[in-house]
Formats: C-alpha cells, sequence, structure tokens
C-alpha cells in the first residue's frame, strides 16, 4: 500500500512537532525513520497510526484520501502500529491478549482463535504459547504477539516503534526476517522508528530523517553510519571518548559474597561481584533477567534472601534502604516521576527535602542552594517551578543535582533513557566526574552500546543466571556479541 | 428443616444473601477500574426508596385493583426492587460522572455520598419507619429443594436469594467466557491498551459503573423487602456496605470467592449470635458484635501484608501453584486511576 | 490581585453555595415547609441568645480540633476515615481519668487531656501501623476501629462504668465536678481554656506544615511516596506519625464531648463529628486558615438543628443532607471548572500537566 503524507502539521503550545512534513512510503519496501529526540519522528507516526491526529495535512493509501482520528479506525483503513512497549494487559494470557478488542469482535475465540495465531506463528518462526500469562513472555515475544495480531487484522502497513530495545539477538533476526518477507512478499509497507543506526542499516530500504520537526532529508540505502549521523544531527559527532580507569590499588567499594536474590518471578542464585572504587560495571540482560534486582539490592531496597553484602568493607547485610543511603549509595529508578522525583513539589522543596537536616526548614537556605545548583547543573526551569513542569532532559539534571558529590556507589537504572543524544553524554559526563572522584558506578540499560563503550566490565543476565565478561573493549566486545548474550548463548563467550 | 445444623446454614445463607449482591455489584465496578466507596450510603438509600416505592404500590394495587395485602405483595416487591436499583444507578452514575468526566478523586466523591446517602434516606424516609410493608416469602424450588442437605440449606429460600445464585454464576459468565468481559477487565487493567483497540474506555466505566451501581440497588433492596424487612430509623443495614467493599478485596475480585467470603462474613455473625443463646456463656453482647469488624481488619491483614504468600512457601511445590492460582488476589491494575486520551 | 480576579474567586465559592442551597430547599418543600420559614428557625436556632451562641461555640471546639488533624492526614494522602474512632477513644480515655482518678481539679483536668490525646493518638498509631507496616488500607482499618471503639464506648457503659443505680444504660455516670472545665459565665457555657487550646492548635499546625522538615515530609510522602522514600524521607514513620498527631488532636476533641457537652460518656459520643471534619478537609483543600470558617458555618447549621425539630418537626438529618450537598457540589463545581478551563482559552494555563509534548 503507498502511503502519502501531504503537508503534515502538528504543534504542542510553543513547540512545532511536525512541519509541512511531505512524503510518500511506497508498498513493499522497508523505510527507516531517523531523528534525535524530540526531532518529530514518534509524533509522525502517531498521526500515521491514528494516536493523536494532526493538526493540517492530508493523509492518501493509494491515492485515495483518508480521514481517521483513532488507532482503531487507522487499523480499519490498514495500519497498525507496534509500540516501543507491546500495549497488551498483564492479567491476560497469550491467547487473551491476541483476541481481545477488534478480533473477538468478529468473534473469533477458543479454538479458531489458536488456530489463527498457530498459522501466523508458523510462517515466521515465531514461538508463543498460547496459555502462558504475558507477564512471563519477554518483550520479544510480546511483540511477536502483536505483530501477529496486526497481521490477523490484515494490516498493509506496518509501523514499528523502537522494537529492537531489550530483546535478544536471535529475537532481532526472527524480526528482520518476518519484516523482509512481509514487504516482498505481501507488499507491506514497513515503517521503522529507531535511533539505532546499524539496525536501520541491516534492514531498510530506505531511511527518511526528521530534524527539529521537519523532514530533512531522504536517502536509499546503503549509506554509512557516518552519513546518517551527519544527516541527522548536521555534522558528524565524534564518537566518545572513555578514558580508562587506573583501578590498581583501588579499594573495593562494592562487594557482595554467594548472595541469592528472589522476587515473586525469580531468583538469581550463587552471585559475587567486588566492585572498586572508580570502576564502571554495566549489567545487561533482557527485561525482568534479574539485572534490575541487583540494582535494587545494592540500594539496600531488596534484602538478600542469603549471602553477605559490603559497602566500603562495612558489612551492611540486612541493613534498611536509609542505612545504605547513609553509607554513601545513590539510587537513580528508570521513572524519574515515579520514583525519584515528586511531581506537585518545587525545585526548591527537593532540595530543600534532601539538604535540610534540623527541624525547622530554612527556605531561604535551601532557595539560595537551589538556585546554585541549577546553574552548576544547567537545569532550565525556576525554583518555584514544579518538577513535572520541566522537560525529561531537565528533570535528569534535576536528580543529578540531588545525588551527592561523593558518593561510594552510584546504582543507576537505565541512566539516559528517553534523552537525546546530547543529554546522554552530558549525563555521562557528569558520571564520569564523579567516578573520577573514586564512585563506584553500577548501571543496567537495555542499550547495548551505551553498555560497551562505558563499562569496564559487563556482567550479563539471562534468567536469573549471570556471567561475567571482564575487561570490556570495543574492539573486543562487540554490541553483536552482547546480542547473543542476553539471549541466553552463553557457551558462545567462553573463548 | 428439622436439623438445627442444617436450619442455621440456611439462616446463614438468607442473611448473606444481601452481601452478595452489594459485594457482586462492587466486583462489576472495579473489575472496570472504578471504585464505588458510596455503598454503604448507596444501600441505604436505595433500601429506603425500594421500601417506600415497594409500600406505595402495594397501596395502589390494593385500592385500585381491588388486591388483598398478600396478594400484592409479590409485584410490589418487584417493583420496588426496581425502584431501589435505579436508586443505586443514579448514584452511581453520580460517582462516574465526576471521577471520569469532571476528574475529580473517586474516593472523596464516594466519600460524600456515603455520608449523603444515609442522611438523605433517613430524612426523606422518616414518615415510612417502622411501618409494616410488603416482604416475599421463602418459596421451595421444585426438585432443587429436595436434595437432602443442599436443597435445604440453598433451595427454600427466597427469590433475592436465587437471585444472588445467578449474579454470581452470570457474573463469572460475563467476566471469563464472553468478549465483552474481556473488554470490561481490559478496561480495567491497562485502560490504554484497551483503547488502542478502540474499546469504548469511558463509555464501559460508565455503563459498568452503573450496572454496578443498579446491582448494589439490588441488595439495598433484599435488606428492605426480604431479610428483617421493613425500614427503620437508625437503619438496620447501616455498615454492611463497608463489610461488603472489603469482601470484594477478601474475594480478590473473583465472583466465587466474593461469594464464599460473604458466607463467611454472615456464618461468623450467626456465630455470634448463637454463642449468645447458648446457655452457661456469660459474655457481653458488644464483645461479640464486634468480631465482624475484627475479622475485616484480620482478613485485609492477610491478604495485603503478604502472609498468605509467605503461608504457601511453607507448603509443597507441587501445592503452591495451584493454590496460589485460587488465591491470587491481585486488584485490577488500573483500578481508581483515570484514563484520558494523550 | 486584580477586582475581576477577586470577583471570580468569589464568585466560584458562591456558586456551589448557592447550588446546595436550592436543593436543599426543594427538599424542604418537599417535606411540606417552607424553605424560608427553616432558614429563619436555623438562624433563630444557632443564635437566638448567648445560649443557644454558646452551643454552636461547643460544636465548632472539637469540629475543629478534629479538621485540622485531618488536614495533617490529608497532606501526607492518608484517608483517615478512623478519625470519629479517634474521637470516641479520646473520649473514653477521658472518662477513665475522670471516673476513677482522685486528684484537685487543675491536675485531673490536665491529667484527662493528656489521657485523652494518648488514647486519640494510639487509636491513631494503630491505623497507621495497619498501614504502613501491614499494607492494610487505611479507610477499612478506620471504619472497623470506628465500629470497635463505638463498641468499646457501649461495653464500658453497660459493664465497668454501668450506674450503680443501674437504672440508665444510656450513659455512664455523671464526672464528678472537678472533672469538668470551668466555663466563661453562666449564660456563656463556654470553655476558656478549650478555646485558647484549639486556637493554638491551629496555628501550630499552620507552622508545622509550612516551615517544618516534618511538614515537608508529609506533603512528599503524599505527592509520591515511592519517590519520597527513594529521596530518603521515611515514608512509614512519616505515615504513623501523621497518624498519631491527628489522632492527638482528634482526642482533645472527643475529650471535649464528653467533659463539656455530656459531662459523662454515652453511646455514639463522637456524635459523628469525625465523619463532618472530613468534610471540612476536602472543602478545606489543605488550606488550614480555611479551617476554622467552614467549621464554624458547618457548626451553626448544627447548633440550629434542634430547633427545626421542635419548630418545623423536620429531621435532624436534614443538616447533614445539606452539608453532603454542599460539599458534593463544590467538587463538581471544581471539577466542572477545571474542565471548562482546560478546553477553553490559553494553553499557558496547562502547563502543569506533565508529558504534554514528548517528541
Amino acid at each position: 500500500m503507498n502511503i502519502e503524507l501531504r503537508h503534515i502539521e502538528k504543534r504542542f503550545g510553543a513547540v512545532h512537532a511536525n512541519n509541512d512534513i511531505n512524503i510518500t512510503f511506497k508498498g513493499g519496501r522497508i523505510y527507516g525513520i531517523l531523528g534525535e529526540n524530540g526531532a518529530g519522528k514518534s509524533t509522525l507516526m502517531k498521526i500515521l497510526s491514528g494516536y493523536q491526529p494532526a493538526d493540517e495535512g492530508e493523509i492518501r493509501f493509494d491515492g485515495q484520501l483518508v480521514d481517521y482520528r483513532t488507532p482503531q479506525a487507522a487499523l480499519r483503513a490498514g495500519v497498525g502500529m507496534l509500540q516501543q512497549d507491546p500495549l497488551d494487559v498483564g492479567a491476560f494470557s497469550a491467547l487473551e491478549n491476541f483476541i481481545f478488542g477488534p478480533l473477538s469482535a468478529r468473534g473469533l475465540r477458543g479454538k479458531a482463535a489458536q488456530a489463527e495465531l498457530a498459522r501466523v506463528c508458523e510462517r515466521f518462526g515465531f514461538e508463543i504459547d498460547p496459555e502462558l500469562p504475558i507477564t512471563q513472555v519477554s518483550i520479544g515475544g510480546r511483540q511477536q504477539l502483536e505483530i501477529a495480531r496486526l497481521l490477523a487484522l490484515g494490516v498493509k502497513a506496518l509501523i514499528l516503534d523502537e522494537p529492537t530495545t531489550g530483546i535478544s539477538a536471535e529475537q532481532k533476526q526472527t524480526l528482520f526476517d518476518a519484516l523482509k518477507q512481509l514487504a516482498r512478499e505481501d507488499g507491506m509497507t514497513v515503517l521503522l522508528v529507531s535511533h539505532k543506526l546499524e539496525d536501520v542499516i541491516a534492514l531498510c530500504d530506505e531511511v527518511a530523517v526528521l530534524r527539529a520537526g521537519k523532514l530533512v532529508g531522504a536517502q536509499v540505502l546503503p549509506a554509512t553510519t557516518r552519513q546518517l549521523v551527519e544527516m541527522m544531527f548536521g555534522q558528524a559527532l565524534s564518537p566518545a571518548e572513555r578514558p580508562r580507569s587506573d583501578l590498581s590499588g583501588a579499594s573495593p567499594a562494592l562487594k557482595i559474597v554467594h548472595a541469592t536474590l528472589r522476587s515473586k518471578r525469580l531468583t538469581v542464585e550463587a552471585l559475587s561481584l567486588t566492585l572498586r572504587a572508580g570502576e564502571i560495571v554495566g549489567l545487561a540482560g533482557l527485561d525482568g533477567s534479574g539485572q534490575e534486582l541487583l540494582l535494587r539490592a545494592c540500594a539496600g531496597l531488596v534484602r538478600l534472601s542469603s549471602g553477605q553484602i559490603w559497602l566500603n568493607g562495612l558489612d551492611m547485610t540486612g541493613e534498611s534502604y536509609r542505612q545504605f543511603l547513609a553509607a554513601g549509595v545513590a539510587f537513580a529508578a528508570a521513572g524519574r516521576l515515579e520514583e525519584g522525583l515528586v511531581a506537585g513539589l518545587t525545585l526548591t522543596e527537593h532540595i530543600a527535602l534532601s539538604t535540610e537536616t534540623g527541624a525547622v526548614v530554612s527556605w531561604e537556605r535551601a532557595r539560595a542552594l537551589t538556585a546554585q545548583l541549577l546553574e552548576r547543573y544547567n537545569v532550565r526551569g525556576q525554583p518555584e517551578s514544579q518538577i513535572q513542569q520541566l522537560s525529561g532532559g531537565n528533570q535528569q539534571r534535576m536528580l543529578m543535582a540531588l545525588t551527592p558529590e561523593q558518593p561510594t556507589l552510584l546504582v543507576l537504572e537505565q541512566p539516559t533513557r528517553g534523552l537525546d543524544v546530547d543529554s546522554a553524554r552530558w549525563i555521562w559526563q557528569q558520571l564520569l566526574e564523579r567516578r573520577d572522584k573514586g564512585a563506584a558506578v553500577l548501571f543496567a540499560s537495555p542499550d547495548l552500546e551505551e553498555l560497551v563503550t562505558y563499562s569496564d566490565r559487563i556482567l550479563v543476565f539471562y534468567a536469573g543466571k549471570s556471567t561475567e565478561i571482564a575487561d570490556v573493549h570495543p574492539q573486543r566486545t562487540s554490541v553483536e556479541m552482547l546480542g547473543r548474550l542476553i539471549g541466553g548463548h552463553f557457551d558462545e563467550v567462553t573463548a | 428443616m428439622s436439623d438445627p445444623l442444617i436450619s442455621t446454614l440456611a439462616g446463614i445463607v438468607t442473611n448473606a444473601t444481601p452481601l452478595v449482591i452489594a459485594a457482586m455489584g462492587e466486583t462489576i465496578t472495579e473489575r472496570a477500574g472504578i471504585v464505588n466507596l458510596s455503598l454503604d450510603g448507596s444501600i441505604v438509600l436505595s433500601a429506603m426508596s425500594g421500601f417506600v416505592v415497594a409500600y406505595s404500590a402495594q397501596q395502589i394495587l390494593i385500592t385500585s385493583a381491588g388486591m388483598t395485602a398478600p396478594e400484592a405483595a409479590g409485584l410490589s416487591v418487584i417493583i420496588g426492587a426496581i425502584g431501589a436499583m435505579v436508586v443505586g444507578a443514579l448514584v452511581a452514575l453520580l460517582i462516574a460522572f465526576s471521577s471520569i468526566s469532571l476528574r475529580q478523586d473517586q474516593v472523596a466523591v464516594g466519600f460524600v455520598l456515603t455520608l449523603l446517602g444515609t442522611d438523605l434516606a433517613v430524612f426523606l424516609g422518616t414518615n415510612y419507619a417502622r411501618i409494616p410493608g410488603p416482604q416475599i416469602l421463602p418459596t421451595d424450588l421444585p426438585l432443587l429443594a429436595n436434595i437432602p442437605v443442599i436443597g435445604e440449606i440453598f433451595f427454600q429460600q427466597s427469590g433475592f436469594a436465587y437471585v444472588s445464585y445467578l449474579l454470581v454464576f452470570g457474573t463469572w459468565w460475563l467476566f471469563f467466557r464472553t468478549r465483552q468481559g474481556l473488554s470490561l477487565r481490559a478496561v480495567g487493567e491497562r485502560p490504554e491498551a484497551a483503547f488502542a483497540r478502540g474499546i469504548p474506555v469511558n463509555r464501559l466505566r460508565y455503563l459498568y459503573t452503573a450496572l454496578g451501581g443498579a446491582v448494589v440497588g439490588l441488595a439495598g433492596a433484599a435488606y428492605s423487602l426480604n431479610v428483617r424487612a421493613g425500614w427503620t430509623v437508625p437503619p438496620a443495614m447501616g455498615g454492611d456496605g463497608w463489610i461488603a467493599l472489603a469482601i470484594v478485596i477478601f474475594g480478590g475480585w473473583h465472583p466465587f470467592r466474593v461469594l464464599i467470603g460473604a458466607y463467611l462474613f454472615a456464618g461468623l455473625r450467626s456465630l455470634a449470635s448463637v454463642i449468645q443463646r447458648t446457655p452457661g456463656i456469660e459474655i457481653n453482647i458488644t464483645l461479640l458484635n464486634a468480631a465482624p469488624w475484627v475479622l475485616m481488619i484480620i482478613t485485609l491483614l492477610l491478604v495485603s501484608s503478604g502472609a498468605l504468600e509467605r503461608l504457601l512457601q511453607v507448603l509443597p511445590r507441587p501445592l503452591q501453584k495451584p493454590l496460589r492460582g485460587i488465591l491470587r488476589s491481585d486488584p485490577p491494575a488500573a483500578l481508581g486511576t483515570r484514563f484520558e486520551r494523550k | 490581585m486584580n477586582p475581576q480576579r477577586l470577583m471570580t474567586r468569589f464568585g466560584k465559592a458562591l456558586i456551589p453555595v448557592a447550588i446546595s442551597l436550592l436543593v436543599t430547599a426543594l427538599l424542604v418543600s418537599l417535606a411540606g415547609v417552607n424553605p424560608l420559614n427553616a432558614a429563619t428557625e436555623l438562624l433563630r436556632g444557632s443564635f437566638r441568645d448567648l445560649g443557644a451562641f454558646a452551643n454552636v461555640v461547643n460544636f465548632w471546639i472539637p469540629l475543629t480540633f478534629a479538621s485540622i488533624g485531618l488536614i495533617i492526614t490529608f497532606t501526607a494522602g492518608l484517608w483517615n476515615i478512623g478519625v470519629d474512632g479517634q474521637i470516641t477513644i479520646g473520649a473514653i480515655f477521658a472518662s477513665a481519668v475522670a471516673l476513677s482518678w482522685d486528684l484537685p481539679a487543675p491536675l485531673l483536668i490536665a491529667a484527662q487531656i493528656v489521657a485523652a490525646m494518648v488514647g486519640g493518638g494510639l487509636w491513631g498509631a494503630l491505623v497507621g501501623i495497619l498501614k504502613a507496616r501491614l499494607g492494610v488500607n487505611e479507610i477499612f482499618g478506620g471504619v472497623a476501629l470506628n465500629q470497635i471503639a463505638n463498641l468499646a464506648t457501649l461495653y464500658m457503659i453497660t459493664g465497668p462504668w454501668q450506674p450503680p443505680e443501674g437504672g440508665s444504660v444510656r450513659s455512664s455516670p455523671p464526672f464528678p465536678p472537678e472533672a469538668l472545665l470551668p466555663r466563661l459565665s453562666d449564660d456563656f457555657r463556654i470553655s476558656p481554656l478549650m478555646l485558647i487550646g484549639v486556637v493554638v492548635a491551629l496555628i501550630v499546625v499552620y507552622l508545622a506544615l509550612r516551615g517544618t522538615r516534618w511538614g515537608l515530609q508529609l506533603k512528599a510522602t503524599g505527592k509520591n511516596p515511592r519517590s519520597a522514600l527513594l529521596m530518603g524521607v521515611p515514608t512509614n514513620r512519616t505515615v504513623i506519625t501523621a497518624f498519631i498527631v491527628c489522632g492527638m488532636l482528634a482526642g482533645v476533641a472527643g475529650a471535649f464531648r464528653a467533659l463539656v457537652v455530656f459531662q459523662s460518656l454515652r453511646p455514639l459520643v463522637s456524635g459523628g463529628i469525625g465523619f463532618l471534619a472530613i468534610l471540612v478537609a476536602l472543602l478545606a483543600e489543605n488550606r488550614v486558615l480555611l479551617v476554622p470558617f467552614i467549621t464554624f458555618v458547618f457548626s451553626a447549621l448544627l447548633g440550629g438543628s434542634a430547633q427545626l425539630k421542635v419548630a418545623l418537626r423536620l429531621d435532624v438529618a436534614l443538616v447533614g443532607v445539606v452539608q453532603g450537598i454542599l460539599v458534593l457540589t463544590a467538587l463538581l463545581f471544581k471539577g466542572a471548572s477545571e474542565r471548562f478551563q482546560a478546553t477553553s482559552s490559553q494553553p499557558s494555563r496547562t502547563a502543569t500537566r506533565p508529558e504534554v509534548a514528548h517528541e
């Protein structure tokens, strides 16, 4: 199906998210949609998939003018979108998630539904157990289920939003094969939104690049990464430099001895780990493989079921989170406004909350300190602004302003989630500064590139088991290899 | 009904009937993601309205249709029950409107309506207090009533009890066997996902809040037209709405477990009155009256504190999985939250 | 603030009042009474003479104590429905001291009030511990503890504190004269001690919420307990202390009900003041300084209710109806006007909503 977009406009207040976008996507081809955060690519895809109507402009499918304002209507017109975090219901089984909504409205249920699901799965090599609760299915599996559902609904165009984040190399291969097959054999139009250039280069036929709400370029592949980066940013970025830390003689900041960690869903057993002051250790793994559990245990938010944990030579086993804080641990969770910042409090109140120690708060002192920190950390906001009024990047800077200057151990869950390249680099600059002052850093990320770039060592988790890659070096540890590892192929790295 | 144990159990079923109905109404509403906290007031207001409607209907039937009082009773009770359901649905719609359309806190509005419902019922119903009105008598269900023990306990009851059985089964069927139920649960679990699939989230929330409210209204009628029939000031059923709310939590939002929860509470109450009537046991009645409330705290404690989960972990592994399935008690994930299209 | 803004603000408060008056007038007419008559009788009941006015003040004092206590728990994001039980237990504890300790008047009075604070605080702590440590929702914990407190009153009256004559089961024996609080005069029977107490409590709570670390921690916990915990706020302790402080203030309200209003312990000693206080807190929206004005209006309604019954045979439940409708319309009106503002006019006004434009 050919999709033509003409003069698409979308504004959010002062932000011009889509500025006169004109482009045609042809059936049977795979397009990469590129752009840094805030470039307007997600907005454009939401317009195309019915999640957000455009302010102005028109959309034509095979020359026919279409007008829809809901995802449901977009589906009827033939466009389906796969969200980064698949929109399914945690309390349902895979099969219930497959049918609920339009498929069940068509009367599909029971055996017929199972057969339909099995048919799609077989064609593309998807492996889905229809009876399994969806909470026990990996992100990759949930994506496959969602794609199967959209295909069963007969979509002619498929939009995928960052589908390769958090899935294994194997699942990625299955996904790419399926998308190629759909384009070549079924003539489907495939749009891939991604900031992973190597994925785009591997899969797509053409790219469209957005910058600051405008379409700034379109190119038929092949192209080099360098060319694409130039299109996205207007100039080539030099690769991030990571000065190696000299760890000889550094004392252990964190030591975990033969620990067992338990959550409702999984158990991590026999884990031992030592982090020296000034060392950066990255945790890799699919969502829910045990790395979050380890992070939270190191912050004192989850107790060890057995084993011991030491901080700076102090036995902290069984101590509370507040004891860990006092011992110099700083923890930053992935969801800034869910775990970390308090929506409804002003920036000054945040600073007062973490710095005032007496019974009576000195608002003057807190305000002065806030103004000072806002300047130092380059936060765009007023001391009296409420935190939720700030943009994501500024919230992350504020979070950084709230962490102590010289912590023993920084524990970070996805430190650059949702940030554009510039903000992410700034955050890492801050983290490296603290590392240089002697802090140990432990972080988890679904971004394999980030892990390889910044870690001294990487722990890879798979279903509660962990394996270690010592001495990561960009030349020796490739993103591809890491991708295979998080899919569970541990035997391949024994060499 | 000769055996005293059987007649006691049958009495428990009778007493539990309004609780079962009320808790079932709330289960429907909460499964769609809305909390109707006003239960205690809704029940009292609909009990009063049901009684007044039924009483007036009976008077009209007697004077204009020339029926005798017993002849008119059945029809008047049905009319009264419908009136009570309308009142229950209206109160619930007020909660739906204020929380969905006006974005106000469900708990706040629900709580205000709890107080308002009771006061309104007392104010408007004060002239109808303690007068004899229509009520329905137990009727044996053909065949089923003759089953030994079971028949005597469950099938020699009044119409309200039979309605409650159908209601529990129907709710279960709706939730787990129909596509409407799939949509209903999706709306309460993850409204964004439901919206993406074309399910009209807020329209369904309105619908099931009103439906659940109507069922709660029926529970009100089951007080004033069946058990402890009649209308009194202060209302005799005051407090039961809170118990029904707790039973929904205890029942893990599952119709059958909610049913069991209601029977357990009613059972405990009648146990208290049995103890009180037993010669030789001297105990202050107020202590026994406190028992249901203490039990309410204890059951919520078991469900909320993870004590059940720890208990499960002691058991052998093969037993754990099925039991965990039965005792699962996660609330609907989007319960009490608002959905707005971004 | 320019005059136009002032007008809008004034209008906003007035419209819900007008609507609820209209609805109430309708209900009163339905009961066959002229609404104007009802209003006149109500005002006469509250302000006819010094005695009637003292009656209003005697509702105002405990209602204000309980309401400012609730502002604390509301700030911490907690639904302290158990406040009515905390009042009741406060009354029981004060009665225990009044009936069993033999002390000179000033000491006895101090002991009674301290005991009431301890009792209310304990009952509040129970809800808090159930909530913070054991995960029991405070609404249900509170409802159950309210009922248990009422039954405890009945138990004491029918058991240990049964009057020796055995006649009335409707109350404990009257308290000895030393236990009673001194009054301003025989015409104006209000307690200056309690009047000073309530003003002090107002100021202290206002300052505590504004300027102390505890107040800031309450606010953070109320907005987002998870984030507050991660920022180092001891959220469990904050929740429990909020309940305790609210319980202590409610306990004083309970002592007042027993020592001043009834001068004995009676069933339903709180008179539902706890529930009314929740309505007050909902109207005040965490603004402590608004509380005394709202409680005064509510108390005037309560004070006049008896006259409605006597003169017009209207059930006293009417007052509850008026108060309920007022709070309901206030909530609905607030929602409607916010809705109206959001859909019309300036986008800059909606800037408080998060994540309008990510990508």
